[in-house]
């Protein structure tokens, strides 16, 4: 079901990945351990898999906590794609380099 | 034991008060504050609206903002849903004395990808708890957190940290949480808010349904420990803690009259005490709600306001059937000192009507309560549940120094006393109407069963129906029992014929007295005359005889004198000898 689901995303983001680019905020709260392996981790995996189009907001909670009620971010961290559409979630340290290109819809379940 | 009051004067447990209708009272002044308190029970049983009067009232009335943390409903729906029961949300929000905050946790748009934590949670809690200097918080229900996350570990050892920091941060929180199987709550949140844990139920039996609520835990601090019925009503929450009502009710001397001289004159000729309770027994259609409405116009004489619970009747047929004995309760309704609750026993639970009871006597303040009749709660084998549902509400009456008349009907058959007693403690003047049976005719009997304090008549009183109300008559008891009815205006005519007889007799033995007396003294007058006339005949015989004598003597003194004067003493003492008699 939830596979399913995903490939009708993958078609979509296919097509308007290739001319957008994409938007990523990842939600943190201070620079915590957890927080800085987040950040590593997202530009490790931007690196290799979007070439250059994309761009990496950073919003600290701790600086502009009202920021929180938009996405309706609970854990931290939080990365958020708001491009391209649909918005997708993912939390957590984003160490499982596997999970966070299946959350992006990088790549197709098998 | 001083130094014990002591130290529990200074440790003693900060409570925040609700402002919920009586719960404050059954917790002893509210929840734990500057702790967290769960609010658990099924669904639909009233959670969400606990701790949202909770922050209503805590804002409008103590003056404490609060913030809403909804994980459930969106904050449209939040302001929806209460605006029912009065509360504007959106104007304290706009007057920052409320912050509501939507949180959304959806698994299907979250991907889990490593360590992570719940800090974005408690910085919105924190950003909302600081913008408002909230006071109190609920998190309603957290344990949706659970179907949106899938690490449960991480969200344990979080939520365990989130009570904490509430702790920390002083504010006095309601965590809500759907009851579980086996716990408290599905997730077992009890662990985590060990403080005070209130359990609230919603429970059908014989398809009515009660609300319940109960303090299960309340640590530090003394709490009622039963269920107490509660009510949602257009005001919101009302909890009635009428058990922890004691018996230290002021009494009243004041005496109050029945609306029926008759009656008022059984009872030292001065009707019931102000505040007692009254109730009025008997079989069908003897005219206990008769009684009742007789009670009930009295009292609005008076100026005061009388509360009718009517149960089968409703008010309009009550009133209908009042006009036709001469008893027109329109007019004391349209003044306001009357009023008709009208509901079927069967439409709530005991402890439901029970609330409404209160909460109709709380708006209307009433000085006379009826309930009419009140057998029709018992239901199947309720009696004990019934009788303590009488006794909460004649506690509370009696706090209030209400008066309070209750009709029951007696089935016929069972003895009159029988099918009361349960309640029979409960109440201070008892009178009993029974129905008569005699010569082909039924009639009603009334007799005060008992009337504390107070000397009650012992008599039977035969009680009548007139188109101007209710009537006492004495009864007659004769070798073939009580008289009623017919039988004793027989009796009262075959009375008064003797009476009149009598009279009669009277008045010609006086004529004959008379009579003779006259007669009587016809005859002494006669007698005298006849007496007179003899008397002067004799005088005047006795006076020729005198003369006669005095002649003679005359004759010898003459002649004496004539021979020699030694003669003189011996005619004296004749003189004298025959003058004595006849003076």
């Amino acid at each position: 079901m939830k596979a399913k689901k995903e490939n009708s995303d993958v078609k979509i983001k296919k097509e308007k990945s290739a001319k957008d680019a994409w938007v990523l905020r990842l939600y943190v709260a201070g620079q915590t351990p957890r927080a800085l392996a987040a950040f590593t981790n997202l530009k490790k995996i931007c690196e290799e898999q979007l070439n250059g189009k994309y761009s990496i907001e950073v919003i600290d909670l701790m600086e502009n906590p009202q920021l929180a009620n938009e996405f309706q971010i609970v854990a931290l961290p939080t990365l958020i794609r708001k491009l391209p559409v649909p918005v997708r979630k993912i939390i957590g340290d984003l160490s499982d380099t596997e999970r966070v290109l299946l959350g992006l819809d990088l790549k197709e379940v098998n | 034991m001083k130094k014990a009051e002591k130290i529990l004067a200074d440790h003693k447990l900060v409570k925040t008060p609700t402002g919920i209708q009586g719960f404050d009272e059954i917790t002893d002044g509210g929840l734990p504050a500057g702790r967290p308190t769960l609010v658990c029970g099924g669904a639909g049983c009233g959670k969400t609206l606990f701790g949202m009067e909770f922050l209503v009232r805590g804002a409008t009335q103590f003056n404490e903002p609060g913030v809403f943390m909804s994980f459930e409903e969106t904050i449209d729906e939040l302001i929806k849903n209460v605006s029912s029961l009065g509360f504007d949300l959106e104007e304290l929000v706009r007057n920052k004395k409320m912050v509501l905050e939507h949180v959304h946790v959806e698994r299907s748009e979250i991907e889990e990808t490593g360590e992570y934590d719940l800090e974005a949670l408690f910085i919105r809690l924190g950003y909302a708890i600081d913008s408002t200097g909230a006071k109190r918080v609920v998190l309603d229900t957290i344990e949706s957190l659970f179907a949106g996350l899938p690490n449960q570990l991480i969200l344990r050892a979080e939520l365990r940290r989130l009570f904490r920091w509430l702790k920390e941060k002083g504010v006095t929180a309601i965590i809500t949480g759907e009851r579980g199987n086996e716990t408290l709550t599905r997730q077992g949140l009890e662990e985590y808010v060990s403080d005070c844990v209130i359990m609230l139920d919603h429970r059908v039996t014989e398809q009515n349904s009660t609300r319940r609520l109960r303090v299960v835990k309340y640590r530090g601090s003394i709490h009622g420990t039963n269920e107490y019925p509660f009510l949602i009503n257009e005001d919101g929450f009302s909890i009635l803690p009428v058990t922890s009502l004691g018996l230290n009710h002021t009494v009243s001397n004041e005496r109050i009259s029945s609306g029926i001289p008759a009656l008022d004159k059984m009872l030292e000729g001065k009707g019931f005490y102000r505040g007692s309770t009254v109730l009025i027994s008997g079989t069908a259609g003897v005219g206990k709600t008769s009684i009742a409405a007789h009670f009930a116009v009295a009292a609005c004489k008076r100026g005061e306001r009388v509360l009718y619970f009517c149960f089968e009747e409703s008010p309009n047929q009550l009133k209908r059937n009042m006009r036709s004995i001469g008893i027109d309760l329109e007019p004391w309704v349209q003044k306001g000192l009357l009023q008709f609750q009208a509901t079927r026993p069967t439409f709530y639970g005991l402890e439901m009507h029970l609330a409404v009871t209160h909460q109709a006597v709380n708006d209307f303040k009433p000085k006379v309560v009826i309930l009419d009749p009140i057998n029709t709660f018992v239901v199947g084998d309720k009696e004990f549940e019934v009788k303590t549902m009488l006794m909460r509400i004649v506690d509370f009456l009696k706090m209030n120094q209400i008066t309070a008349l209750f009709t029951s009907l007696t089935a016929s058959g069972s003895a009159p006393e029988h099918s009361d007693t349960s309640i029979s403690s409960l109440i201070d003047t008892w009178l009993l109407l029974r129905d008569i049976e005699l010569n082909g005719e039924r009639n009603r009997g009334m007799y005060v069963l008992k009337s504390r304090g107070m000397a009650n008549s012992n008599q039977i009183r035969e009680f009548v129906l007139t188109n101007h109300g209710v009537e006492l008559r004495e009864v007659y008891i004769g070798s073939s029992g009580v008289l009623t009815g017919s039988a004793r205006i027989a009796h009262e005519a075959l009375e008064n014929a003797e009476v009149l007889t009598r009279k009669q007799d009277i008045e010609r033995k006086k004529r004959e007295i008379e009579r003779k007396r006259k007669t009587l003294e016809a005859k002494i007058i006669s007698l005298y005359a006849d007496f007179d006339s003899e008397e002067a005949e004799a005088l005047k015989m006795i006076q020729t005889e005198q003369d006669t004598i005095k002649r003679h003597e005359q004759d010898k003194v003459e002649m004496a004198e004539s021979r020699n004067p030694e003669t003189e003493i011996k005619q004296t003492n004749y003189k004298r000898n025959f003058k004595n008699p006849i003076l």
